[in-house]
């Protein structure tokens, strides 16, 4: 039996360790729902490769066996996704109430200035990306806050911020 | 699925319903109307757009009529307060994004979404905040986009997934910024994609030829059957003024159910082609001259009159497209047998003749269209079926996907299928008249069959592999099994030896022998006797006359040639051009006067296309469907039944006086009814050496016929720039 799709391409653009982790993930499914591991492939590509480039997401199609409009569908809905390049330490600043109330909006405008840059983009040198952060990100007890790489900041100040960018490189 | 009824009320109705049916599949059967958008009788059931709620007694909350499964004594209200208020507020969410920009919509007018706003929006909107907007798509020369209107109902989705087997369109995004897309630009290839266009029930993906031309309410709707494969897919015309718009599907569900090929959708695009012919011309001292109808038939008259006079009959030979209209071809056979030449076929494309006095009558399925879907197992030889019959490859499609039938292929090449096949049998080092001998082989060793007399050659000493058993064993088992002979069998240099082994093989497995002619009137062409060996009904003629190969080598002083035929109709040979220009007179009953009709004939006359003309198509499965023609033909142009009735006249034959194209066709039916010995099969086929090399040609989707050849649209696409004349494989 074969089923082959379009632009399915199982080779290079994938590494050994990402085809490990992707198989370790497919696993956990029914054999015949291979589709269910294309978030925890999409993570594997994105921790390796920083975004999800169109060739990346084609070849896990081309892994899973799905169509590559069925990967772009799920990478474009997680706001965990990014589907275009981005600097390296991603930096969500959250705005949502008790931030707000907290001064969060002070802390991204310094963090703008700073970088140089709006929310959603990322800095020439590729180093930082700041993030749109859709909501509230539940840790309203340190207002305001941020999260770089995924690792939260609370009680945050000016000066605070840019020692964080400082520590990272 | 289990055919256990439950009792249920609808508006207070009593009525009976297939238990786990849903509620919408209900009503629908029984005429209750409940508004809807995202579910598609054809489709997979999504429950998104949401309009379809209805009041459930003992729900807590309207529940979505194409997704709620009936119950026993269940009673459901489609009109009543609650229901309506809740489709009222699905309505005003709908347009909340919705631009109102139906003034020059091309949907507006036969827009599902404008209908169900007339009946359940606002006057007015309480929404007065910025509407969200997103770029256009390009999804190629076919369709459309605007993707403002879009309402995310993922009809177009589904049919992707479900119905082409290619899933090129999306929902990217969430929220608010949800869009219908196919992420990274790309044109949706596929032969059925323009079906989106019908499924959309808002003016998002629309028909992009047709954009801005006319209004839905201006047009009139008139029947048509499609002349360009074989299924006679069921059309529906949109004039104007005379003028063909655009082309829609007309359901039929035995033939085409609501879709149509984007090949039968989009060819109405080379109806009005700059080189169609508008005149009847006459060449004369080299040059053209547009003359009155009468000198132009009289000159073609005599022209002819005088090479059967002067050289006899046998100097003339006659060619009609399979595209024709069947009163067209059988009054083409009438002339032609009636001055006296034998000299006439309407396979054009195809080579090897030597097995054709075991033609049968009529190149037919074997089964109806819709069997095909209900198949356990199916063989297709010599076929690109996707782009060959759109349809039939549909449902064979539908039949593996949904089935789990058994299908295979045996090709001069792979082919790209969007489903599971049992075997893909493509070269190897095996020619596919040695794949087919291979099965055959297999399959006799597994009935513990004698092996034919006439094909002990052929089979001898051939070892079939694992892949040839496993489609002999698919063939064996199964109510309804098939072999299809395709377009790049019937091509092929030894279709003798194809069809001759597949005959064994169907005798030896129990399967039925179908047949794939090209054009829509392969079938009606071979019954009203387009042949150069036989007439109407597979009567044998005493004295076989030239095939079209032969024609065209034999530089004959006089060649008729009707439905538009062009060099990329025939087999490619440089004798054509030298036969052309050597003979005293041509013919040519045209739609189009292209610079290689003007160079070859020394007559034109300017036939309508088969949207101008009233004829019968026969299709592939024996099916006679007449048709009214809808337009008036462009410039001058008559339709071709009248050209060759007024012909015949000038002629002096006995027996043109129609009034009617039905007459045409009562009188072929009343002779076919009158014959019913069908052919009478000579010596069986006895195939020597299987040649491992295909020699057969290919032709590609959009470059069938004449008038698919001028659709610029057509042409534009992914498979229209692949080149029409396809390549020899």
């Amino acid at each position: 039996m074969s089923d082959s799709h379009p632009h399915a391409d199982t080779g290079e653009a994938l590494s050994a360790h990402v085809r490990a982790e992707i198989d370790h993930w497919l696993t956990k499914f029914p054999v015949d729902r291979k589709r269910s591991a294309v978030i925890a492939a999409l993570h594997a590509v994105q921790h390796e490769k920083g975004h999800l480039p169109q060739a990346s997401m084609d070849a896990v199609a081309g892994y899973l066996g799905i169509p590559p409009i069925q990967v772009y569908e799920v990478a474009s809905f997680y706001s965990m996704f990014e589907t275009r390049p981005c600097g390296r330490h991603h930096i969500s600043v959250c705005t949502n109430i008790s931030c707000m109330l907290c001064g969060g909006e002070d802390i991204l405008a310094h963090l703008e200035k700073r970088l140089g840059i709006k929310v959603g983009e990322s800095t020439a040198d590729g180093r930082f990306y700041l993030k749109q952060e859709e909501e509230c990100l539940a840790a309203c007890n340190g207002a305001p806050m941020m999260m770089v790489n995924h690792v939260y900041f609370e009680h945050l100040t000016p000066a605070k911020v840019d020692q964080i960018l400082d520590d990272h490189k | 699925m289990s055919e256990e009824l439950v009792n249920i009320e609808v508006d207070g109705v009593p009525m009976q319903a297939r238990r786990n049916a849903m509620v919408i599949q209900v009503t629908d059967a029984s005429g209750v109307y409940i508004p809807r958008f995202c579910y598609h009788d054809k489709l997979s059931i999504a429950a998104n757009c949401r309009m379809c709620l209805v009041e459930v007694e003992k729900a807590p909350k309207p529940m979505p009529a194409c997704a709620t499964p009936v119950a026993e004594g269940m009673k459901v209200f489609t009109k009543s307060p609650r229901a309506i208020s809740a489709q009222k507020a699905t309505m005003e969410f709908l347009l909340i994004n919705h631009p109102l920009d139906c003034p020059i919509c091309d949907q507006g007018g036969e827009c599902e979404l404008q209908d169900l706003a007339l009946g359940f929006g606002r006057d007015v909107s309480r929404y007065s905040e910025r509407k969200r907007v997103f770029k256009d798509e390009n999804l190629g020369p076919l369709i459309s986009t605007d993707m403002t209107r879009c309402i995310h109902c993922t009809r177009c989705v589904r049919f992707g997934q479900e119905i082409a087997g290619v899933p090129a369109l999306g929902t990217i995004g969430r929220g608010e910024q949800t869009m219908i897309s196919t992420f990274i630009e790309q044109s949706i290839d596929h032969e059925l994609s323009a079906n989106i266009i019908d499924l959309c029930p808002v003016g998002a993906l629309n028909n992009k030829p047709y954009r801005y031309r006319a209004r839905a309410w201006e047009m009139t709707q008139v029947p048509l059957v499609s002349p360009h494969d074989c299924v006679g897919t069921n059309l529906s015309a949109h004039v104007l003024r005379g003028r063909v718009m655009r082309i829609v599907p007309r359901a039929n569900e035995a033939i085409n159910e609501s879709w149509i090929a984007d090949r039968d959708r989009f060819s109405c695009e080379g109806f009005y082609s700059t080189d169609r012919a508008v005149k009847p011309m006459l060449k004369q001292g080299g040059a053209w001259r547009e003359v009155d109808w009468e000198t132009a038939l009289e000159a073609a008259a005599k022209g002819l009159q005088q090479v059967v006079r002067e050289a006899g009959p046998a100097q003339v030979g006659v060619l009609a497209s399979p595209i024709a209209s069947l009163e067209e071809l059988a009054l083409t056979a009438k002339i032609a047998r009636g001055i006296g030449t034998n000299n006439l076929d309407h396979r054009l494309r195809r080579v090897d003749f030597r097995d054709q006095a075991n033609d049968p009558v009529a190149p037919m399925l074997g089964c109806s269209i819709a069997d095909i879907e209900q198949a356990s197992s199916v063989l297709v030889v010599g076929s690109n079926l996707r782009k060959e019959v759109p349809l039939i490859a549909h449902r064979v499609r539908q039949g593996a996907v949904r089935r789990g039938a058994n299908v295979s292929f045996i090709n001069p090449r792979p082919y790209e299928v969007r489903f599971p096949v049992t075997a893909n049998l493509t070269s190897n080092g095996l020619g596919m008249a040695q794949h087919l001998a291979a099965v055959l082989a297999a399959s006799l060793t597994a009935q513990g069959k004698v092996r034919p007399s006439n094909l002990a050659a052929a089979v001898e000493g051939v070892t079939p592999s694992a892949q040839h058993e496993a489609v002999a064993a698919a063939l064996a088992a199964g109510d309804l099994r098939v072999i299809l002979l395709g377009a790049l069998a019937q091509h092929h240099a030894a279709y003798s030896e194809l069809r001759a082994l597949a005959m064994a093989l169907a005798d030896a497995t129990g399967a039925r022998l179908g047949y794939l002619p090209e054009g829509g009137n392969g079938v009606g062409a071979a019954l009203a006797g387009v042949l150069p060996h036989r007439a109407a009904g597979g009567r044998a003629v005493a004295a076989p006359g030239l095939n079209a190969v032969e024609m065209l080598g034999a530089r004959l002083k006089a060649y008729v040639l009707v439905g538009g035929i062009e060099s990329a109709d025939l087999v490619p040979s440089s004798a054509i051009e030298a036969s052309m220009r050597g003979a005293d007179c041509v013919v040519a009953i045209t739609p189009y006067a292209s610079e290689e009709i003007l160079a070859n004939a020394s007559v034109i006359l300017p036939s309508a296309v088969f949207a101008e003309t009233s004829g019968t198509w026969v299709n592939v499965e024996g099916r006679w469907q007449s048709v009214a023609g809808v337009s008036k033909p462009a410039g001058e142009a008559r339709p071709a039944w009248k050209i060759l009735r007024v012909l015949g006249n000038l002629l002096g034959l006995a027996g043109f006086e129609y009034v009617s194209s039905d007459e045409v066709r009562d009188e072929l039916r009343h002779e076919l009814d009158s014959y019913t010995d069908g052919v009478a099969i000579t010596a069986a086929f006895a195939p020597g050496r299987l040649a491992a090399m295909d020699v057969t040609r290919e032709v590609g989707i959009y470059g069938v016929d004449a008038i698919v050849r001028r659709s610029a649209p057509l042409q534009a696409t992914v498979d229209g720039e692949m080149g029409a004349g396809g390549g020899a494989a």
